[in-house]
């Protein structure tokens, strides 16, 4: 495949999860090594063995996940590895006016002696930029870039991509949204499977197109869906305050899920969402408050006690929380269940009923497996997903708290997540449904609760819920 | 991809501790060979005192049976993802639970009281070991630094028990001692003219049971579970925290079983040294063994021939018998480095799981 990309120009790197996009950069930071094929790097050839080769060249990476110490100030993390010394004294003065001025150039308002730890997930991810600039960094790699931001963090991340540029640096932002890729991009690389399947710009494709050749067909880019019928209450939440590290983390929220309906919760990640999702299943202690599922307060009750009474559970974080990658596709099916009949019988594994409830669910929701038996690791983001929703729904729950339950997700394995929780929607489930993409709460909700530090601070109705509005409440104005 | 499986599985579970024994063999040839002496002759007198010699091979058997059950108790462990560095204090609380039971009871048939007397000293080790999954599952202690400490409160208090009169101290003896167990606690030797004990048949019936209950029980499944991902474990209904005890509990209870079989089979009482560093080779041979119930077999057979076959190798080539740690040292190092052994051995590295995914994916339209 090939990719060119010019000085002063924002080149988006356009696909789905799994495309290759991430594995592409990863070989131009030099953190994998391409099998074949070379590398120019201002004009002329570039071997980039390591890190350090492409920071040597100018070629700086901002990664989905950042690397910083959380307890050390904002200078200390920048100038980590290339501290300016002093007789082996470390010269934190001059690092602090360097990091100062790097950040008054570029607009990124920064301050150097903040401790990364009390800063909010956009000022970090600029930190991160500061870090690549102070390197000397002249091409910079932004991997999916927004996908912890606030809109209107992303229009400051923006402004900032456009600072850079117009000073003659080039920047390579990677992506799978169409919407920012039309507002921020010169040029425009999609990639699909591993190959580059067009190179465009703005003016040419417009987003029906894009998608297309991101996912390889046409795609609804709205999910179709009747208006909800809501019935009882299945759970309620009332006046929950839940503690993270001595700071209150939700902050007397109440709420309803009712049968037939979907409760989103928007919000940028960090507002207390975690937590709520934490105590609502039992893995974090209240600190105040019920929780009732139907009639029952089970607010001191185990994790297990409720699952069994018909909560699912869909956790935010896939790998953590969600499959254990080592054991078997089959056992991740039944990994709520195990220890019930039929899969035991007087604590002995009934290997035969597992397997056929694992073959049953990997038909039913389509998981692309060729045995059950084969470790979970082997699938792919999407179909590990749907395992998860599998097992979770496969139960016939009541309610199903379900956490970004798309994040890191191919496009068709969204459509198919989305349409198996509406279609139980409409069977009767409730679900409380918590995401930080809010073009997934707006497509789903049936009413947006919108989360602020730890509190509600709007319940919205799902049909005519405004996205500047939610936006601007999401980053607290209003 | 199956076959690329089962390819790996080979390299891993039996190439790899293969490889890693004779590369440790090597090391301590060298080793040998740097201080004058020949390493060949060392390693026959070795291979003699251990297998070929006049009763080596029941001797062999006999320093076996301990390390099977301790090597269970550690593999066990691991499976849950706990590093039990205790086995030696669990295998002395579980001798001294044991040994009371056992030189207190009289008169009961020996299929009641060798069974009471086993169950004691489970009973203890188990006591003993969740002590440290207490600590871990409520307060967070690592397990590697409580068990070290709970090891030395056990060689103090068996010191404190055996040595004081009117505790466990037996009368009239010129070493402190426990009295002997009862006749019918004694287990029977079951190669005449050897000390070689009916320990043996436990240690292997204990193998394929502690194998199906990992493997095999909801027990099982749930140990692994927490040892393989503590946070998709409790967020599937699993109490992490009563997991970790119970593995703690059952890896104790089988170093227990070694330390009270040892008593019933070879001592018939216990003295204040009686394990002398098994539980430590035991970490070793769950290592060597993967943490696989049927390899501990393999590997509590070569630490008992290596551990037997010493001091005849002592008094034959003059080389020290301190010679076999440096063997289990250095195949400890190549399990725990398996990176080194493929490196030697020209294989290609651990498959990586995404690459597998991308080319599997490809085949697929979605």
């Amino acid at each position: 495949m090939d990719l060119d990309v010019r000085w002063g120009e924002v080149h988006a790197l356009l696909g789905e999860n799994g495309a290759g996009k991430s594995t592409l950069m990863n070989v131009v930071y030099g953190l994998v090594h391409q099998d074949s094929g070379t590398i120019e790097f201002d004009g002329k050839p570039a071997q980039v063995h390591s890190p350090q080769d492409a920071i040597r060249l100018g070629i700086g990476m901002v990664h989905q996940h950042f690397m910083l110490i959380p307890v050390l100030t904002v200078a200390e993390n920048i100038v980590l590895g290339r501290e300016v010394q002093n007789a082996g004294v470390m010269d934190l003065g001059r690092a602090y006016r360097t990091v100062r001025e790097l950040s008054e150039r570029y607009g990124l308002q920064v301050d150097p002696k903040a401790r990364v730890e009390d800063l909010s997930v956009g000022v970090q991810q600029r930190v991160e930029i500061l870090k690549a600039l102070y390197r000397g960094a002249r091409l910079l790699i932004l991997d999916e870039p927004t996908a912890v931001l606030t809109p209107q963090e992303v229009s400051g991340l923006f402004q900032i991509v456009r600072n850079l540029t117009a000073e003659g640096n080039a920047v390579i932002f990677i992506t799978h949204k169409l919407a920012e890729v039309m507002e921020i991009a010169d040029q425009i690389t999609v990639m699909r499977r591993g190959k580059v399947v067009a190179t465009t710009n703005p003016k040419e494709s417009k987003p029906p197109d894009l998608a297309r050749m991101m996912v390889g067909r046409s795609v609804l880019l709205r999910v179709e869906k009747q208006r909800a019928k809501p019935g009882d209450v299945l759970l309620r939440v009332e006046d929950l305050v839940v503690m993270d590290r001595r700071q209150v983390a939700v902050d007397h929220i109440s709420l309803e899920v009712r049968a037939g309906e979907i409760l989103g919760v928007a919000g940028v990640e960090g507002n207390g969402q975690n937590e709520l999702v934490e105590s609502i299943v039992g893995l974090r202690a209240t600190r105040s408050g019920h929780i009732r599922l139907g009639a029952r307060d089970v607010s001191r009750r185990s994790t297990r006690f409720r699952l069994h009474s018909g909560l699912g559970l869909i956790p935010a974080d896939r790998h953590r929380e969600g499959i254990i990658l080592e054991l078997p596709i089959s056992d991740n099916l039944i990994l709520n269940r195990y220890d019930l009949p039929p899969y035991e019988w007087w604590m002995v594994r009934q290997f035969r009923a597992i397997r056929a409830t694992a073959e049953r669910l990997i038909k039913t929701f389509d998981i692309r497996a060729q045995s059950p038996d084969q470790p979970a690791s082997s699938l792919s983001g999407g179909n590990q997903q749907k395992l998860v929703v599998a097992r979770e729904l496969g139960t016939g729950p009541k309610v199903l708290v379900a956490s970004q339950p798309t994040r890191g997700v191919d496009v068709g394995s969204i459509e198919f997540i989305h349409r198996q929780i509406i279609s139980q929607r409409d069977a009767g489930l409730g679900v409380l449904l918590v995401s930080s993409e809010l073009d997934e709460v707006l497509a789903l909700a049936d009413r947006v609760a919108v989360m602020y530090r730890g509190r509600i601070v709007a319940v919205l109705d799902g049909e005519d819920a405004d996205r500047d509005r939610i936006g601007l409440l999401m980053a607290g104005a209003a | 991809m199956r076959e690329r499986l089962h390819v790996d599985w080979l390299i891993n579970s039996i190439f790899v501790p293969v490889a890693s024994v004779a590369a440790g063999f090597v090391v301590a040839g060298l080793v040998v060979a740097a201080t004058g002496a020949d390493p060949l002759l060392a390693f026959t007198s070795l291979f003699q005192g251990a297998v070929t010699n006049r009763n080596a091979f029941p001797e062999t058997l006999v320093s076996t049976v301990p390390y099977v059950f301790l090597g269970l108790g550690v593999a066990l462990g691991f499976r849950a993802g706990l590093f039990n560095i205790g086995a030696e204090g669990q295998f002395y609380i579980g001798a001294l639970s044991g040994v009371f039971i056992a030189y207190s009871i009289h008169g009961l048939p020996a299929v009641i009281e060798i069974p009471l007397a086993m169950v004691a000293g489970m009973a203890g080790g188990f006591a003993w070991a969740s002590i440290a999954g207490f600590l871990k599952a409520r307060f967070g202690a690592h397990e590697v630094i409580t068990t070290i400490m709970l090891n030395y409160v056990a060689f103090l208090v068996a010191n404190y028990l055996v040595d004081t009169p009117g505790l466990m101290l037996a009368r009239d003896v010129s070493t402190p001692r426990t009295p002997d167990v009862d006749v019918n606690a004694v287990l029977p030797i079951i190669v005449a003219g050897s000390r070689l004990h009916f320990g043996l048949i436990l240690a292997l019936v204990a193998v394929p049971l502690v194998w199906f209950l990992i493997e095999r029980t909801t027990i099982g499944f749930q140990l692994r579970a927490v040892g393989f991902n503590q946070g998709a474990a409790r967020a599937a209904g699993m109490s992490v925290g009563r997991t970790m005890v119970l593995a703690m509990g059952l890896s104790g209870a089988l170093a227990g079983a070694a330390g009270i079989v040892q008593v019933l089979g070879v001592s018939r009482h216990m003295t204040d040294t009686v394990a002398a560093g098994y539980g430590f080779d035991a970490i070793a041979i769950a290592l060597l063994a993967r943490s696989n119930p049927w390899g501990v077999l393999p590997a509590a057979l070569l630490f008992g021939a290596l551990h037997n076959g010493a001091s005849f190798m002592q008094l034959q080539t003059d080389v020290s018998a301190d010679l076999i740690s440096i063997v289990q040292a250095s195949v400890i190092i190549f399990i725990a480095a398996p990176a080194i052994v493929r490196w030697i051995f020209h294989l290609r590295p651990e498959a990586a799981g995404s690459v597998q995914i991308t080319s599997r994916e490809a085949k697929t339209p979605v």
